[in-house]
């Protein structure tokens, strides 16, 4: 029956798509005093898993951007003010050079396995 | 109205006192605004006394132009603040450029050079202008030929360089080793920041309070070089100059430019990459609209509300930032 091989269709997708979010880390990368900042330290590469999601957070008090120009990932997520965090699932192995237009010392290695 | 000076100085006193507190304003240490002990130079090019010694006659010297007229000190002229006084610069053939000459001084603090940050290092940016049709346009193959056929210069280049002869990458080294030298003087600022309570006026200090707080203008211009080294589109009327966007094809990057430093501002006018203010004073009513042309505008613009008392303080403020002028002498060019 097609509307049951739909259903069981559906419900497989559900699966596999919650077991790849459950596999999925969630990072946070802070942008302080001009650079890339890990867990209170400086870091100008990071190493995260295929599927898993950097939320790149502002903690200075004026603008940030972040974007790539990658041939692995290309985003702009625009310009943020102190206290907002912004999200990027990096769904591709590979290495994405991520940076702040607006602050170009501001630079940050993806790598994704 | 609030009071800057009063919130920072409350501010100072409750954290003195050990007690957490909340300010609104972005006052940064007072030390942020000291001069690094050392002018920053790569590892493959210190600053040696002949190296400046080649540099500076390399940098007076207009057989570095193709028309054999002009050197990098007709547009960075050190009796005009290493600028050339002019709205917008004048290259080979007498043509008006679109970007106002930005001052040399304290270049050797930056972390990238022209107006777009184009070029990473003074050594990269030396070669730029030299070769660029619009300004001196040499070609530099034909200039190092020159070079090696002058005596003087292969001494020079020997004794700065040794063994590594006369090329494009000494060339510039020379020259970026030259530039290195040319930084602020100590400003009446710096011995306010030093302790100093009388090398400045309470306009100026007023201005500074402004500066870091109601005025936000330490968004941008931070540090002792009053720059952050980024770039931002700040409203300026009728300019349709691409600036950074031409190297980073992002957005925000749209009519954005380097954040110039304001060392010495005061001897650099007119202002902006274009050169449409004349003083100081019209620079600081520009920011208290918040700028013009409100397209892409830097989300750091807004209105400050700044009444004309406090414009005039911020201005005094940035004339507080000029000292002595170091002399300068010129060198006799080599034959």
């Amino acid at each position: 029956m097609r509307i049951k091989q739909v259903f069981v269709a559906s419900l497989a997708s559900i699966f596999f798509a919650a077991a790849g979010l459950a596999g999925a880390a969630e990072h946070t990368v802070d942008q302080h005093e001009k650079a890339f900042e890990k867990d209170g330290k400086k870091i100008d590469k990071i190493s995260v898993k295929v599927g898993d999601t950097i939320h790149f957070k502002n903690m200075d008090p004026w603008f940030h951007n972040v974007f790539s120009l990658s041939d692995l990932k290309t985003f702009d997520l625009g310009s943020f003010p102190k206290g907002q965090s912004k999200p990027v699932v990096f769904d591709k192995p590979g290495v994405a050079e991520v940076e702040c237009a607006i602050h170009p010392q501001m630079q940050l290695e993806v790598e994704v396995k | 109205m609030r009071n800057p000076v009063k919130l920072v100085f409350t501010g100072t006193l409750l954290m003195a006192l050990g007690i957490g507190v909340s300010v609104t304003s972005f006052a940064a240490p007072k030390e942020s605004y000291l001069r690094p002990e050392k002018v920053p130079a790569p590892e493959n090019n210190k600053v040696t006394p002949e190296r400046v010694a080649l540099g500076k006659s390399l940098f007076f010297d207009p057989r570095l132009s193709g028309s054999k007229w002009i050197s990098c000190a007709t547009c960075h002229n050190p009796a005009l603040g290493w600028s050339d006084g002019l709205p917008t610069a004048i290259g080979h053939g007498m043509k008006v450029l679109e970007r106002t000459t930005p001052t040399i001084l304290n270049t050797a603090y930056q972390k990238s050079q022209m107006w777009d940050g184009r070029f990473a290092t003074l050594e990269h940016q030396a070669l730029g202008p030299i070769q660029a049709d619009v300004e001196m346009n040499q070609n530099i193959d034909s200039l190092l030929e020159v070079l090696k056929s002058n005596q003087g210069y292969v001494a020079l280049f020997e004794k700065a360089y040794p063994g590594e002869g006369i090329n494009k990458d000494t060339l510039a080294k020379a020259i970026a080793s030259y530039e290195r030298t040319i930084v602020s003087s100590e400003s009446p600022f710096d011995l306010w920041i030093k302790g100093d309570e009388k090398a400045i006026s309470a306009a100026a200090k007023r201005g500074f309070a402004l500066f870091e707080d109601k005025a936000n203008c330490v968004a941008c211009h931070q540090g002792f070089n009053f720059t952050d080294n980024g770039f931002h589109n700040v409203g300026l009327k009728g300019n349709t100059d691409m600036g950074r966007f031409a190297k980073k094809a992002i957005k925000s990057m749209k009519g954005a430019f380097k954040t110039p430093t304001l060392r010495e501002v005061n001897l650099t006018a007119p202002y902006m990459h274009n050169g449409i203010y004349k003083t100081l004073t019209e620079v600081v009513e520009h920011y208290n609209r918040g700028g013009d042309e409100k397209e892409n505008l830097d989300p750091n613009m807004k209105p400050l509300h700044l009444s004309t008392q406090e414009v005039a303080d911020i201005v005094a403020f940035l004339n507080a930032l000029t000292g002595p002028m170091a002399s300068v002498t010129m060198p006799r060019l080599p034959h």
